[in-house]
Parts: C-alpha cells; sequence; structure tokens
C-alpha cells in the first residue's frame, strides 16, 4: 500500500479520512465475477426494433439525393428516420452550459462533413435487416474538397467548411481563445536560452469493449424510458429533450453502469434517434454501435499540434512561455471548445512563469469530432510540456527533476490566468517520486515545500 | 431457409430451443436463454468478452451458429457459482481487484477457467497465452494475471476444491 504523507496538507486531511489510503472493494464486483451486473444491453425487450446509420462515405459532400426504395424493399425494414423526422435536427451539446450555436445535425440534410456522417436511420425488425437495408440507401453525392489538416484549415483561402464561413470555433467574437499576462517578447529579448519545439498527436479512441448504445422503451403516458451506458445520464436527458422537443420529464434515463467510458460516452448520439424511433413505431428500439463505428464514427481524442517557445535564464528559471495549441474538432463542435479552453487555461503547466501567452484555435475538419478523454485539453499538453522540460534539462545540464522543483508553482503563486494557486502539490509529489526510484535530490530541493517560498 | 431445433445442455439445464438459422449462439444465450452474463464486445472474434465453455472448450459464442451446437454442453459465467459459492477465480478477481467495469471479466474468467481446468499450476507465460484473445481496457491485464495466479495457488492447496470445481 503507497504511503501517504501525513506531514503535507493537513487541513484537507483533517484526520478523517473514509477511503483514502485504504484498498476497499468496488460495491459491483461481486456481481462482475458472476456475471449478475446488468449492463443497458442486458436488458431484453420483446418486440424490439434494431436502428442501423446509413452513412456518409465521403469526408466532404453535398447530398443531391437519397433514395430509400431499395432500402424499404427490405423484409423487416419498420421505419426509416430522415432529418424531416427529427424535431429539432440542429443541436451542439454544450448548450447546456451556454456554449453556441446549433451547428450539429441529427441526421444530414444538403451535406456531410465528415466520413461516417449518419444520414438515415433504418429501423428493422433484426440487426442483419437494418445493416442490409441501410447498405442498400443510394446516396447521390456531389464531392467537395477536404479538409483534413488544421494547419490548412485556418490557413487564409482554405474554403471554410462550416455555415459560419470558418474553419474556427469563435470565442466571443475571436478566431482563438487567447491567455496572456506579463510581457512574453520583452523577457524573451531578456532570457539567456531560447527553446522552441513543436509537438502533434493523432486521435486516439478509447475502444471501451462495451460499444456505446442505447434501448428507447415507450411507457404509458407519453414517456420513454432510455436504457443507456451513457456517462453523463443527466447531460443525455437533457440533449434528447431539447432535441426531440420533448418535456424533461417525459423522458426517464436508467444508466451508471458502463462498460468502459474514458469520456467516450459523454456525447449525446445514440439516444435521440433511439427515443425518435420508440416515439415514431411504439416500439422499443435499439441503437448499438458496432466495432467498426465504435472505432470510425465514435468521437476520440482530439489530435493536437503545439509549439511551445521558452526563455530560459542562465539558472534554468523559465521567465517567458508562448504556447500555441490548434486542437482538432473534427467536423462538429462536440466538447472541442471547452477542451480548447481547458488545453489554454491548463497552460504554462504546473509551473510559475511570469510571461506567458497563449493562443489556443479549436479548428474544423473534415474528420470525426473529436470530444472527451481522460483529461481532454490537458493530456496533450502535459505530454508537450513535459518533454519540453527534459529537452530544457538536458541541454542546460540540468537535473529534470530539479529544473521542474526550481520553476514549480507553490501556494500563492499567479497562474497566467490570474487565479491564485491553491493546494498545489508538485513539489511534493516530485520529492516523492524521487525518493521512490533513488534519485538524488540536493538539499535545497529536499526542503522545498509547496506552502512556502523560502 | 427454415428455423430448427437445438437441444443442449446450458450450466446443467437441458434446453431445447427453436433457431433461426445463422442466429449466433452468444445472441440465443442472452435473448432466449437469458444468459446475459455472457457479452457481446465486438461480434467478430477479437475481444473475447463472449468466451463460454462448449464442452469443456473455451470459445467465442459471437462466431458460433447456435444449429452447431446441438448436443453440447455449455458453460457460462452464470454456471460458474456453485451451491452460491463463489469459485476460487471469482474470489482471487475481487481480491486482486481485477475487475473493473466488469464487461471483460466474464470472458476473461471463463478463459482463464478452461486453463485451469486443464492445467491447474500454469506458469505465468501460460496465463499470459490463455487470456491472449480477452481484451481488457481497464485494468491493465496485470491484476488479471495476479488473480488467476492466485486462484491456480489457492487451488493447489486445496486438491479438493480443484475436483469440485
Ligand atoms: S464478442 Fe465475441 S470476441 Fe468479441
Ligand atoms: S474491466 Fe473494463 S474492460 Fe476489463
Amino acid at each position: 500500500m503507497a504511503r501517504i504523507l501525513e506531514d503535507v496538507f493537513t487541513a484537507e486531511r483533517a484526520g478523517s479520512f473514509q477511503a483514502i489510503g485504504r484498498a476497499l472493494p468496488r460495491i459491483d464486483a461481486h456481481s462482475h465475477v458472476t456475471g449478475a451486473t446488468r449492463y443497458y444491453a442486458d436488458r431484453i425487450f420483446p418486440n424490439l426494433l434494431h436502428a442501423v446509420m446509413a452513412r456518409s462515405e465521403h469526408h466532404h459532400a453535398l447530398i443531391r439525393h437519397v433514395d430509400l426504395s431499395a432500402a424499404q424493399a427490405v423484409k423487416g425494414v419498420a421505419r426509416i428516420l430522415t432529418h424531416k423526422d427529427v424535431p429539432n435536427n440542429w443541436y451542439t451539446i454544450l448548450k447546456l452550459i451556454g456554449l453556441g450555436p446549433d451547428e450539429e445535425p441529427v441526421l444530414a440534410e444538403d451535406r456531410v462533413l465528415y466520413r461516417g456522417e449518419p444520414i438515415v436511420a433504418i429501423l428493422a425488425d433484426t440487426e442483419a435487416a437494418a445493416r442490409e437495408a441501410a447498405a442498400k440507401v443510394k446516396v447521390e453525392y456531389e464531392e467537395l474538397p477536404a479538409v483534413l489538416d488544421v494547419e490548412t484549415a485556418i490557413l487564409p483561402g482554405t474554403p471554410a467548411i462550416k455555415p459560419h464561413g470558418s474553419n474556427v470555433f469563435v470565442y466571443e467574437g475571436r478566431d482563438h481563445f487567447h491567455v496572456h499576462c506579463g510581457d512574453t517578447e520583452a523577457a524573451f529579448r531578456e532570457a539567456d536560452h531560447i527553446f522552441e519545439h513543436s509537438y502533434q498527436s493523432s486521435p486516439i479512441e478509447h475502444a471501451p469493449v462495451e460499444t456505446t448504445g442505447a434501448i428507447a422503451v415507450p411507457e404509458p403516458g407519453g414517456r420513454y424510458t432510455l436504457h443507456s451506458n451513457t456517462q453523463a445520464a443527466f447531460f443525455t436527458l437533457d440533449n434528447a429533450a431539447l432535441i426531440l422537443g420533448l418535456p424533461f420529464r417525459q423522458l426517464r434515463v436508467v444508466g451508471g453502469t458502463v462498460g468502459g467510458g474514458f469520456g467516450g460516452k459523454v456525447d449525446v448520439i445514440v439516444e435521440p434517434i433511439a427515443v425518435l424511433g420508440a416515439m415514431l413505431t411504439g416500439r422499443p428500439v435499439k441503437y448499438s454501435f458496432s466495432r467498426g463505428e465504435e472505432m470510425q464514427v465514435s468521437s476520440p481524442r482530439a489530435a493536437e499540434r503545439i509549439r511551445i517557445k521558452d526563455g530560459v535564464a542562465a539558472d534554468g528559471r523559465i521567465i517567458a512561455r508562448d504556447v500555441r495549441i490548434l486542437v482538432d474538432a473534427g467536423a462538429y463542435s462536440r466538447h472541442s471548445p471547452y477542451g480548447t479552453i481547458k488545453a489554454a487555461a491548463h497552460m504554462p503547466g504546473p509551473y510559475t512563469v511570469p510571461n506567458v501567452t497563449i493562443n489556443a484555435w479549436c479548428v474544423y475538419t473534415n474528420r470525426t469530432p473529436s470530444s472527451a478523454m481522460r483529461g481532454f485539453g490537458v493530456t496533450i499538453g502535459d505530454f508537450a510540456l513535459e518533454v519540453q522540460m527534459d529537452r530544457i534539462a538536458r541541454e542546460l545540464g540540468r537535473d529534470p527533476f530539479e529544473l521542474r522543483l526550481q520553476n514549480a508553482y507553490r501556494d500563492g503563486d499567479l497562474k497566467a490566468h490570474r487565479k491564485t494557486v491553491e493546494g498545489a502539490a508538485l513539489v511534493e509529489v516530485i520529492q516523492a517520486a524521487a525518493e521512490r526510484i533513488g534519485h538524488p535530490l540536493s538539499p535545497e530541493c529536499r526542503a522545498m515545500s509547496s506552502c512556502q517560498r523560502t | 431457409m427454415k428455423s430448427s431445433y437445438v437441444s443442449f445442455t446450458l450450466n446443467g439445464e437441458e434446453k431445447e430451443l427453436l433457431i433461426e438459422p445463422g442466429r449466433r449462439l452468444v445472441d440465443v444465450l442472452r435473448e432466449q436463454c437469458g444468459a446475459t452474463g455472457t457479452k457481446n464486445g465486438c461480434g467478430q472474434g477479437s475481444c473475447g468478452a463472449c468466451t463460454v465453455h462448449i464442452d469443456g472448450v473455451a470459445m467465442l459464442s459471437c462466431l458460433l451458429p447456435a444449429e452447431l451446437v446441438d448436443g453440447s454442453e455449455i458453460v457460462t459465467i452464470e454456471g460458474v457459482v456453485r451451491n452460491r459459492v463463489l469459485h476460487v477465480l471469482q474470489e482471487a478477481f475481487l481480491a486482486q481487484a481485477a475487475t473493473q467495469c466488469g464487461f471483460c471479466t466474464a470472458g476473461m474468467i471463463m478463459a482463464a477457467k478452461a486453463l485451469l481446468d486443464c492445467d491447474p499450476s500454469p506458469s505465468r507465460q501460460a496465463v499470459i497465452e490463455a487470456l491472449s484473445g480477452n481484451v481488457c481496457r481497464c485494468t491493465g491485464y496485470e491484476p488479471i494475471i495476479a488473480a488467476v495466479l492466485a486462484a491456480a495457488a489457492t487451488l493447489a492447496k486445496r486438491p479438493a476444491a480443484a475436483a469440485a470445481a
């Protein structure tokens, strides 16, 4: 069992931890090992319809015509949903926290912005019939040039793929999110060393063993029960009700048992279609991603491009940090405008740097929309920051632990976005890590504390 | 093609079911037998969540047309508990915190049990190989491997339990 440092954070501790420092069993572990846990798909309903999407074959195209006749003729097809069936087809998931505008259609209308975008939903008695019919939907496209690279997307002259006329999310009238403090340019001139490096990541799929899915069941009195593996039951309820034009009280979400989420089950993608199908047919409807769909169209962690420029004094103090971040939102916003704010606010990392400039763009491309995943907006930035710290240490011949300790933020410091640091723990974590692996630290570094500067 | 009758035993109980042609065993178990402990994680043989025992052999029920199991003895996770007593593997999964979201757990236990049933004291390498078709995205595998080895150690101390399992 990990040792807990009793001598730090006494205020938080207050002598009454119930769980920290103890190994407690999960309350659901017994039912997991016996197979008794009921995930959403373990609720079996008679007369169930299966929803399967016909999806865009192109990254970017106008839809000229959709021919449903062959699909309709498949035995077992009960109904086909198009955008015309969706009461409020345009939405954006973060409208619940005041981010707009509505910019994603539940089902595509006159164009598709990414390969795999849903166009029509087949509802059929069996999944096999629904898949067969989905494959028989004939869509005539007029292909448009695709924007697949974030750097290209923000160049002047690149065609705008979004109806608002640019390829970036607009933050209160600005084309990007900006944070600064101090005078970065002046500090670069004073610095003894300049380090400038670029970092990039690819989209990362959560790949939960249970794919995303939901079952909507009509109940008496015009209500619907939604059995879902969402990670965000109320978020799902509210967004689904807004899309469907239902009073919130008419939806009941049964969830909380998730077969792996990691942030990938926070968007509201399957539920509105399942409920709409149940509303229009009066039958229970299941919409569950196949493994292939989970890989192709469930939203991954955003790919990011990050450039960090640091001005460092001869003694190792970072006196200026300029960070440029491009977050690839893919075709629609989902959680990326918020993730981009997080990415910007997280800089310059857990270090106190007096002069900071941060510019972060939430960029649209014709890729699968990206969204939440474990610390999204922060994780890739941390990768970039910590590789940068190691590079600086190496170039200056400094111990990487001590360089970090020297620049570590402490309680009372001012962050770049002008919040005062409270409850910092970086110093103690680095000290404990060094001790665990037997990495020697100087007496000054061992004596440091997050709670005070000496 | 017409539906046909298929008989098998499921966790010791006789079953005779009318089965549509080509219907996968995983769907028959879950939807026609109510044995929902067996999971469908991919439907394409790549995750192991659907692992069950057919005549003592661990198999992927998502790849098996149910017609083929006519006359077989099938054991699923629901059949691993005997007289309300957890199997040593289940106890070990609890003790080693080898289950998180739990979605892979039934398949893991069925794959591990098939191993222990024929090799009660496997090497770590043998455990890794036996579980190599089972994906877990939560635990990082180490607690699962530790649980299987711990269960084997318990079985070695309790030969009677091994026989009963
Ligand atoms: S569901 Fe059978 S291997 Fe994944
Ligand atoms: S415990 Fe979640 S996939 Fe293994």
